[in-house]
C-alpha cells in the first residue's frame, strides 16, 4: 500500500475542562474516502476542524503530504492549503451573500494563483461550474438566487477548484432533500473519480456512508470505538455503539422493533476513568467503569475498543 | 363518524411584491379518529404551511377553504372558539424544541399554564398532572424537570417535554411537524417508539410531517405525499412503500439509501429540483422532472382521484 496522504496521530482537542477528541490516531490513504459518524457532540467536527488547523488541538500530530501541520510556520500552512479543502454543512451560510458566485470561486484562485490573468482566471471559474452541473451564465448571481442544492455546488466547485488533495465534506448533504442528496453525493463521487482525491466524509447517516466511503470510523465522545471497512462494519458492527446505531437507523420497510439506546449521563468533560458509552452499553461490566478500552485491532484493518470485542454478543433486539 | 380533521379545498398564499406565492393549492384531506397520518414531500412542498394554517397559525397568509375540526368549521371562525381548542384538543409539535420553549419559565411552569388555561386547574393541581405526564413521557427525574429551564435539557428531552405539553389535555389530534429532524438517530429511535406508546394508549389521531420517509413509515398508517402546493398521492402505508402509484413517490422511494441491498457505484437521483417559490408551474407540477410525462401532463391538471386510502393525482400512474 501506498503512503497515507493524512496521517492523524494522538490527536487532542480540549476546549477549557471539556476535551472535544480524546487521542485519536488513524490515516487516510490517497484516492480513499473515509467516513467519520458519531452522534452530534461526538467530536466529528471539531476534529476536521482540527486537522485543518481551524481550531487548534492542545496535542499530537497531523502529517498531511509529509509535512506536520501542527509544527508548520504560517507560511507553510497557507501553502498546503489548497490541497486540503472543506465543504460545510449549510451551503448558504458558507457563501458570502454579498460576493457573486462567480467572485467566490475565483477567491481561492486570486490568492493561491495570483499570476493568472483575469481571463484565465474567468475561464477556470466557468469550468468549474459546469463540471459541478451549474452554467457558466450563472457566475454573475448571488447565493440567494439559488437553492440548498445548487449552493451545495458551489460550495463544492469553490472547494474543488484548486484540485485539492482531500476534501473534507462536514455533513455536507445533511440539510438536502433526498432527491438532491443523491445528485451531490455522485458529483462527489464523479470528482473524485476524475481528480483521485480522497474524502473525510463527516456524516450521521448512516445509510449514505454506506454508499460512498470505503472505511468507517465511530466516534463516540471524543473516542473512536470502531473502525473497519465499509462492508464489514455494517455486516457485523462489533462494538455495542455502532450496533446501536445501526439499529437506530430507521428503515423502509420498518424493521422489527428494537429497544432503543437510552440517553446518556456521561457528558465528555466528565470521564475520568472507564468506557465513556458504559452508562447506555447494555454489555457493560463493572470492569468498562474502571479502565477505558484501548482501540485494538483486532483483525486486518479492523479496529475496536470494547472490553467484550472478543465475545460473541447476543444481538441487541 | 366525524372525522377528526376535515380539510376542503385548502389555499394557502402569500402576497410578495413578486406576485402571489401559493404554498398550498387546493388540497382536501381526512383524518380519523385514532388514526396516523403521515404527510411527506420536500421543503417547500407546502406540508407545514398546510398544517399551519390549521392550527391558525398561517401568519400573514391569505387561507381559503375550509377547515373542520371534529365537524366545526375553524377557519373564519372567532378567536375565543378557536382558542378553546388549540392547545388542548388540537396541538402541534415542531422540529426545533427550544425555540418552542420559552426560555424563562421553568418547564414546570410552562406545562401547567397549559392546564391552568384550558382546564381550569388550580396551579397545584396543574402541577401534579403535569408531573404524571412528564412520567408518562418517560423523562427521567420527572420531579426535577419540572423546576428545570429549557436550556438545561437535552434536545431529545425537551421534544419529550413539547410532547408532554401537547397530550396534556387529551388531544383529538396532535400535529407532530419534523419532530425527530434535529435529534440524533438514537434519539429518534426513542422519540418515534415513544409517539407509538403514546397513540396506543390515548388514542388520539396523529398527523406526521417529515421529509423522511422511512420515519413516516415507521409510525404512519396511512401517507399522504405532497409535491408544490398539492397531494399528489394518498396511501396506505405499506400499499405507498410496496406499489407507489404516482411516479414522484416511486423516484422518491428509490433515492431513500438503504442499509441493505447491493452497494451502487451511483445513487439513484431525480432529476431537476422541485419548483422555486413562485416559479410557473407545468399543469401538472412534477412534469419537468417526470419519466412518464406527456403532452397531455403539460396541458391539464391531473386531479386527485380514486377510492379514498388509494388516491392518485397523475394521468399515467404506475400499476
Amino acid at each position: 500500500m501506498s503512503n497515507p496522504l493524512l496521517q492523524v496521530r494522538d490527536l487532542r482537542v480540549d476546549f477549557g475542562s471539556q476535551t472535544a477528541v480524546r487521542d485519536v490516531s488513524f490515516e487516510l490513504f490517497p484516492g480513499e474516502t473515509v467516513a467519520l459518524v458519531g452522534e452530534s457532540g461526538s467530536g466529528k467536527s471539531t476534529l476536521a476542524r482540527a486537522i485543518l488547523r481551524l481550531v487548534e488541538p492542545t496535542q499530537g500530530s497531523v502529517e498531511f503530504m509529509g509535512v506536520d501541520l501542527l509544527k508548520s510556520a504560517a507560511a507553510v500552512l497557507r501553502a498546503q492549503r489548497r490541497n486540503l479543502q472543506i465543504v460545510f454543512q449549510d451551503p448558504l451560510a458558507s457563501l458570502n451573500p454579498r460576493m457573486t458566485v462567480g467572485d467566490a470561486i475565483g477567491e481561492p484562485l486570486k490568492i493561491f494563483e495570483p499570476q493568472l490573468s483575469s481571463t484565465e482566471r474567468r475561464h477556470k471559474i466557468t469550468a468549474m461550474l459546469e463540471r459541478v452541473g451549474m452554467g457558466a451564465a450563472l457566475a454573475g448571481r448571488y447565493p440567494h438566487e439559488f437553492s440548498g442544492g445548487q449552493c451545495q455546488r458551489i460550495g463544492i466547485a469553490r472547494a474543488m477548484v484548486l484540485g485539492p488533495k482531500l476534501l473534507i465534506c462536514d455533513e455536507a448533504v445533511s440539510s438536502l432533500d433526498v432527491s438532491i442528496q443523491g445528485q451531490i453525493i455522485n458529483l462527489l463521487l464523479d470528482l473524485q473519480l476524475d481528480t483521485g482525491m480522497s474524502m473525510l466524509f463527516i456524516s450521521h447517516n448512516l445509510a449514505v456512508v454506506r454508499q460512498l466511503s470505503h472505511r468507517v470510523m465511530v466516534m463516540y465522545l471524543g473516542k473512536l470505538v470502531e473502525v473497519a471497512a465499509c462492508d464489514s462494519l455494517f455486516a457485523a458492527p462489533l462494538h455495542p455503539y455502532t450496533r446501536a446505531l445501526l439499529a437506530a437507523v430507521p428503515q423502509i420497510p420498518p424493521a422489527t422493533a428494537c429497544v432503543p439506546l437510552s440517553e446518556g449521563s456521561l457528558a465528555g468533560g466528565s470521564i475520568v476513568s472507564g468506557c465513556a458509552f458504559r452508562d447506555r452499553c447494555p454489555y457493560a461490566l463493572p470492569l468498562c467503569a474502571s479502565a477505558d478500552p484501548p482501540l485494538d485491532e483486532i483483525a486486518v484493518g479492523r479496529k475496536v475498543a470494547c472490553h467484550r470485542s472478543h465475545e460473541a454478543l447476543i444481538p441487541l433486539s | 363518524m366525524v372525522p377528526t380533521l376535515s380539510i376542503d379545498e385548502l389555499s394557502v398564499s402569500f402576497t410578495h411584491r413578486i406576485g402571489t406565492l401559493e404554498a398550498v393549492d387546493g388540497v382536501s384531506l381526512q383524518i380519523a379518529q385514532g388514526e396516523c397520518v403521515g404527510v411527506v414531500g420536500e421543503s417547500g412542498s407546502g406540508k407545514t404551511q398546510l398544517f399551519l394554517a390549521a392550527m391558525g397559525l398561517a401568519g400573514d397568509a391569505e387561507v381559503a377553504g375550509s377547515i373542520r375540526f371534529e365537524g366545526n368549521e375553524l377557519l373564519g371562525a372567532n378567536q375565543q372558539a378557536i382558542n378553546r381548542v388549540r392547545g388542548s384538543k388540537l396541538t402541534m409539535i415542531f422540529q426545533d424544541p427550544m425555540t418552542s420553549l420559552t426560555p424563562h419559565l421553568s418547564i414546570g411552569t410552562q406545562l401547567a399554564e397549559v392546564l391552568v388555561c384550558h382546564s381550569g386547574l388550580s396551579w397545584r393541581e396543574a402541577r401534579d398532572v403535569s408531573l404524571r405526564m412528564l412520567e408518562k413521557v418517560r423523562i427521567p427525574e420527572p420531579r426535577r424537570r419540572l423546576e428545570q429551564y429549557p436550556h438545561e435539557l437535552s434536545g431529545g428531552m425537551r421534544q419529550r417535554v413539547m410532547l408532554a405539553m401537547s397530550l396534556l389535555c387529551e388531544p383529538a389530534l396532535v400535529i407532530a411537524d419534523e419532530p425527530t429532524t434535529a435529534l440524533d438517530v438514537t434519539i429518534q429511535a426513542q422519540i418515534i417508539e415513544l409517539l407509538r406508546s403514546v397513540r396506543s394508549e390515548a388514542g388520539m389521531s396523529l398527523a406526521l410531517i417529515s421529509h423522511d420517509l422511512a420515519v413516516v413509515a415507521s409510525l404512519a398508517d396511512r401517507i399522504l405525499v405532497m409535491y408544490a402546493g398539492r397531494i399528489v398521492e394518498n396511501a396506505a402505508a405499506d400499499e405507498l412503500f410496496r406499489q407507489p402509484r404516482h411516479p414522484y413517490t416511486a423516484e422518491l422511494l428509490k433515492c431513500v439509501p438503504s442499509l441493505s441491498g447491493a452497494r451502487l457505484a451511483r445513487l439513484p437521483t431525480l432529476a431537476g429540483q422541485p419548483p422555486q417559490p413562485g416559479e410557473a408551474l407545468a399543469a401538472c407540477a412534477f412534469a419537468p422532472r417526470c419519466p412518464r410525462a406527456a403532452e397531455r401532463c403539460r396541458s391539464e391538471s391531473p386531479v386527485l382521484a380514486g377510492a379514498p386510502t388509494s388516491q392518485v393525482a397523475c394521468h399515467f400512474p404506475l400499476s
